[in-house]
């Protein structure tokens, strides 16, 4: 059973197992406007809680995409090469950014829980 | 978008929250950055349809009296007694240097009246640096108050027509006074045929509800604005043109006609004349990287030796263009279109090729 977690960066995780999947928030997507270009990772790099790991351009900006909690990359959504604007269109979906293999899943009990970021967007 | 506390509102300030509008900053004016639409769209419509702009930051002066085209032909490389009536010329403020002070466009509206469109930023220096230039002339300086609506796109005539003011009779670079208290000339910053209004506010909201009443018309944010004048090649003063950067270095010499640097009566005409003669070490050009990835203002370029090279001033992705672009000063030696130059993004190298400007087309009316 998959549980979904929430950043104050506007970022969720969709952990099964010690795998989780990683993306930004409809939120965030549609404060950030139409993306151009998604700079991903290679799999197998190491992050710590707090690193850029995905760098996500719009229009007329760049911003960066943290790693939520510690571990290991193990995927990227290639499909945003092609087409970047599968973030906008589905940012909790077919626009996830990347997976990663948890160091510490204790780290997860620090995020939040859907009510709680619905809260903090208000 | 920083701190909102001291900025200044738009007389239309309520029309834009109504459409959905999301502000920011930008050069001490809170601004309709972006609608919901969303910039990819906003862009694309207004090349396409017509674009609605609120460029009420923007500063408009009018210079009337017996020597007001003396007083603009010192404060500006422009000979301002040849304009014709109704014709608008690009031009700046330069300093002793010769350095861009701001870009302009200077119209006759009369045989002794001219007005002035000058960038909001610079809007108090402005005010201040032609008043001193006008004190030697007799002539008078007014800051006018007004707000000020581009319509941009290939349906921007026809709408205006529709909302009674008809402007099909102005040639690109043209302006006239159509009503007491207006200002409409056929110009812009996007590269596609349009105009530029400039009203009493006090009749703005009207005018402005009605052209938004038509279906052809949609709102545009700034984001929007900055991605289209950027795939037109056009200068943003303050990134692309600065009081460090003189017209030679930024490619602008076209707008300054050989018989008024031979008359050398404005204020830079000296310095001005020393550059072209040594040659401007560097010059603006565009520039198209390679690939999706957006090469961003004040990223450093290199060439394939390693050797620094220029910079970025402008760049992002051209919705129209369906890729990046850029522009930014390269050495005059590597400023050929094709040349090939490197800038690092966050530690990957992406190669960019010297592109000519504009990366879109123009598609404005000549006369």
């Amino acid at each position: 059973m998959a549980r979904t977690y929430f950043t104050e960066d506007h970022e969720w995780l969709r952990v099964e197992g010690s795998e989780a999947t990683i993306g930004i928030t409809d939120y965030a997507q549609e404060q950030l406007g139409d993306l151009v270009f998604v700079e991903l990772p290679d799999a197998g790099r190491a992050v710590s809680k707090g690193d850029t790991v995905v760098v996500v351009e719009s229009v007329k900006a760049a911003s960066d995409v943290y790693a939520p909690v510690d571990g290991e990359v193990t995927a990227a959504n290639d499909a945003l090469s092609a087409d970047p604007s599968l973030v906008n269109s589905a940012a909790t979906g077919e626009g996830w950014l990347w997976k990663m293999k948890l160091a510490d899943e204790s780290q997860l009990d620090g995020l939040m829980d859907e009510a709680a970021y619905k809260a903090l967007i208000g | 978008m920083g701190d909102t506390g001291d900025l200044k509102h738009l007389p239309l300030e309520e029309l834009h929250r109504a459409a959905g509008a999301r502000f920011g900053a930008f050069a001490g004016w809170s601004m309709p950055i972006i609608y919901p639409a969303g910039v990819m769209k906003e862009h694309l419509h207004t090349r396409e349809s017509a674009g609605l702009f609120d460029i009420s930051h923007m500063k408009l002066f009018a210079v009337e009296g017996a020597e007001a085209a003396d007083a603009l032909s010192r404060a500006c490389p422009l000979d301002a007694a040849a304009l014709q009536p109704s014709q608008s010329k690009y031009t700046f403020f330069l300093n002793e240097e010769a350095g861009i002070l701001d870009d302009l466009i200077v119209t006759r509206a009369g045989p002794q009246r001219f007005l002035v469109v000058a960038n909001a930023g610079n809007s108090a220096a402005d005010e201040a640096h032609l008043k001193a230039v006008a004190a030697g002339f007799d002539c008078a300086v007014t800051p006018l108050d007004r707000v000020f609506l581009a319509l941009q796109g290939p349906e921007a005539e026809d709408v205006l027509k529709n909302a009674g003011l008809d402007l099909s009779s102005l040639a690109f670079m043209h302006g006239i006074e159509p009503r007491e208290g207006w200002f409409a000339s056929r110009s812009g910053y996007t590269g596609e045929d349009g105009f530029e209004v400039a009203l009493p506010a006090t009749e703005a909201h009207a005018f402005a509800e009605t052209l938004l009443a038509d279906a052809r018309v949609m709102w545009i944010g700034l984001a929007a604005r900055d991605s289209l004048r950027l795939e037109a090649g056009l200068c943003l003063h303050g990134q692309d043109i600065t009081a460090r950067t003189d017209p030679a270095a930024a490619a602008l010499m076209w707008a300054i006609p050989k018989p008024v640097r031979e008359a050398a009566r404005f204020i830079g005409a000296a310095a001005l004349a020393d550059i072209l003669a040594r040659g401007a070490p560097e010059k603006r050009v565009g520039l198209k990287p390679e690939g999706r990835q957006p090469v961003r203002a004040g990223t450093g370029l290199f060439d394939g030796t390693g050797r620094p090279a220029g910079r970025v001033t402008s760049g992002g992705f051209g919705p129209s263009a369906g890729a990046p672009v850029a522009m930014g000063y390269v050495s005059a030696s590597l400023s050929a279109p094709g040349t090939e130059l490197f800038a690092d993004v966050r530690g990957s190298r992406v190669c960019l090729r010297v592109h000519p400007l504009p990366f879109m087309p123009h598609r404005t009316r000549k006369g």
